[in-house]
């Protein structure tokens, strides 16, 4: 199972917890916002993606499954 | 499917052989044209003129082989996007008259001098895609929408019921889901999609969004058939195709070209050129500046515009004189863009100000390199990162700026700023009257 990060622009503020979780996939912009890899999420950081997703306070970030 | 829908009465009009098309008509062409002259002229249509239940299919495959693309800026096939909502449960179609593009002025014509044209595309749309409603969403302002749908209902000529909508004048409000979202009854602010409106669109509705002048074209596919269609333009862009001509031009105006023609054919038909230009901003202001000698030469179509580096958009074509200061024009309208940003994502609502100012040192002081690295930056920082395509847009204007006006960046830096204008050359809402 593999899947990508998305972030919703609209509901995302700027908490910056998905990059203090997953900095090896997310970083912040010069606004604090948060930028994305685009790349699939790999297998050994799958779990570290979970924890930032749930971790969002506005529930912005998501984990799409394919 | 509904039998026994009306035929929309009126003599078989004339296929007009060559151009104008839309804008065929009387000699005032300011004139709203009456619904009796206009079937006169164009002819009446059959709603499933095609025959029995096969008669929407074979809409949707006619504007299909006829190659219609959308004229609101994207370029999307018509009929795919029509199949999209077909045979969904209640479905709506929206006509997008709500033109944003400040300096784009062919759907507000449309619908002032030819409603009846747009609104059978709406109906014939409606009809094949299945939906009994049709919302026409406009500018707030004066129009002649509402008298031409009353003109209709006094004759009864459409099995689906029209109500004209008007539109907050902001930018983004003309942008897909934002309208979408201001039709169900909320703010006119754009939305994260999916789902995307013929999925999920007005009221929780599969929506059809068309543009005003994409369903006017669909209109005359259905009374003529896609061969005529095909008869002007060229085989990867066929069809004929509204233009805002503006700047340094005898007649600024909307005109209808073929598609395909070179740029300077919308020069030409506007008159000529008044003055020396340097360069012409393509597409309005989501779309891109191009050198004079580059821009006269390209043809007008989505794909020739995009290997240009530039963008159809909404088809505003605007000649730059060459005393004016191309950054500081593009910096007036940079600074107006981020002002209208919607304020709902982050990197637009931060981002867009702060690309503003770096374009206006920029045009002050000139080619400061650790300001031309920021903002550089920034402009790909933005990109793609909102809910809708605003801050794409804007940034893919800012760095056709900073392409097309390099020597003027490199003048600046030598100390040498452009004169003061006469006049901002970019029209925006807010200006008074240009002289």
């Amino acid at each position: 199972m593999t899947g990508h990060l998305r972030v919703n622009p609209i509901t995302c503020k700027a908490h910056g917890i998905c990059a203090e979780l997953l900095p090896e996939l997310i970083s912040l912009d010069e606004w604090g916002y948060p930028l994305l890899d685009p790349r699939p999420v790999p297998a050994h950081l799958m779990a570290h993606a979970r924890r930032a997703v749930a971790d969002c306070p506005t529930l912005a970030l998501t984990l799409t499954k394919e | 499917m509904t039998p026994g829908l009306p035929a929309i009465p009126g003599p078989a009009g004339l296929a007009p052989a060559g151009l104008p098309r839309l804008l065929l008509g009387g000699p005032d062409p300011a004139r709203p044209m009456p619904l009796a002259e206009h079937l006169d002229r164009h002819g009446g249509f059959l709603l499933r003129g095609f025959g029995g239940d096969h008669g929407p299919t074979m809409l949707i495959d006619a504007v299909e082989r006829a190659g219609l693309t959308g004229h609101g800026g994207a370029g999307f096939p018509t009929a795919l996007k029509m199949r999209a909502v077909a045979g969904r449960r209640r479905p709506v179609v929206v006509v997008n008259a709500a033109e944003g593009e400040p300096a784009s002025r062919k759907d507000a014509l449309l619908m002032r001098i030819r409603p009846h044209l747009v609104l059978d595309g709406a109906v014939l749309a409606a009809d094949a895609v299945g939906a009994r409603e049709v919302i026409v969403a406009l500018h707030t302002g004066p129009s002649s929408a509402q008298a031409a749908v009353n003109e209709r209902l006094a004759a009864r000529l459409d099995p689906v019921s029209i109500t004209v909508v008007h539109m907050p004048k902001e930018y983004v409000a003309s942008e897909e889901s934002a309208l979408v979202r201001f039709l169900s009854g909320a703010a006119a602010l754009p939305t994260f999609t999916p789902p995307r409106p013929y999925e999920r669109g007005v009221n929780g509705r599969s929506t059809l969004v068309q543009n005003a002048e994409t369903l006017a074209h669909l209109a005359l596919i259905a009374r003529h058939g896609d061969q005529w269609f095909r008869s002007v333009g060229t085989a990867d862009a066929p069809g004929s195709l509204l233009v805002t001509v503006a700047g340094a031009v005898q007649r600024p105006g909307v005109y209808e070209l073929a598609s395909g023609v070179p740029l300077s054919t919308a020069f030409d038909a506007a008159g000529g050129l008044t003055e020396p230009i340097q360069a012409v901003l393509v597409g309005g202001y989501f779309g891109a500046w191009l050198p004079a000698e580059t821009a006269l030469q390209v043809r007008l179509t989505h794909a020739d515009l995009v290997a240009a580096g530039a963008a159809l958009g909404a088809g505003v074509l605007l000649a730059l004189p060459a005393w004016a200061c191309g950054l500081a024009e593009s910096q007036r309208v940079a600074s107006w863009l981020a002002s209208q940003s919607a304020g709902q994502c982050g990197p637009c609502t931060l981002g867009l100000p702060a690309i503003a100012e770096d374009l206006a040192l920029l045009s002050r002081s000139g080619n400061t390199s650790n300001v031309r690295n920021r903002l550089e930056r920034r402009l790909s920082l933005v990109e793609g990162r909102g809910a809708c395509h605003h801050p794409d847009g804007t940034a893919r204007f800012v760095a056709s700026a900073l392409q097309t006006f390099s020597a003027d960046l490199a003048r600046h830096r030598r100390g040498n700023p452009c004169p003061p204008a006469r006049y901002p050359v970019l029209p925006l809402p807010d200006d008074p009257v240009a002289p």
